[in-house]
């Protein structure tokens, strides 16, 4: 199964009991507004999801692994995502630690 | 930007909608993404890019502090893979209109 931007859109009209297009509108806005973050090179951060960044990537040798040629990678700008502990966490079905009690736990 | 500035920012968008409904849908946006993982379900949100899990294996390691040895178990973590004019943009080419 595959939860797709339209799968999203239901869910908020459910929520906010708002019109389909409406909650089109919506959800369009909220990736339109992190792609236009991202694309100033802009950091996004979702706490509980996780942070998108802009990471820089230096020019570098390579080789074609199909010819074997010598080429030259340009730098270029690369986007990363790294996920939050709790997203992580979540995904193993591990119960969220919070941080006093991680403390706790080392002394 | 942060999650609270978003909602700042889709106010500025949306006069007509409430503070309260905003993080609503923000919030809604952000915890379907999760649980979908949670399912193993991929998540594919079009123009923007895809989340999906991938698997890790155990291995074994080392506490850097004490040096005692520990066995990490398998585990899954999300995955994102930005879409094509995601990816172009973010290093400043436009993709080709057609």
């Amino acid at each position: 199964m595959t939860l797709t931007k339209g799968d999203i859109i239901e869910l908020v009209c459910a929520r906010l009991q708002c019109s389909r297009t409406e909650g089109a509108e919506l959800v369009e806005a909220v990736f339109q507004l992190m792609k236009e973050r991202l694309e100033r090179g802009e950091k996004v951060k979702i706490s509980g999801f996780g942070n998108f960044t802009v990471r820089e990537k230096r020019a570098r040798r390579g080789r074609n692994p199909q010819t074997g040629e010598d080429i030259v990678i340009r730098g270029r700008k690369v986007l990363s995502f790294k996920p939050s502990n709790v997203f992580k966490r979540a995904v193993n079905h591990r119960p969220v630690r919070s941080r006093a009690l991680r403390t706790a736990e080392q002394t | 930007m942060t999650k609270r500035e978003l909602v700042e920012e889709l106010g500025r968008r949306f006069p007509y909608c409430s503070r309260r409904d905003l993080e609503l849908v923000v919030h809604t946006v952000f915890r379907s993404m999760v649980e979908a993982l949670q399912k193993n379900d991929r998540v594919e949100i079009r123009g923007f890019g895809t989340f999906q899990l991938r698997q890790r294996q155990g291995r074994e390691a080392r506490n850097p502090k004490t040096g005692a040895p520990l066995h990490i178990a398998p585990k899954r973590v999300p995955f994102f893979r930005a879409g094509k004019e995601l990816r172009l943009r973010v290093d400043g080419r436009k993709p080709d209109k057609a």
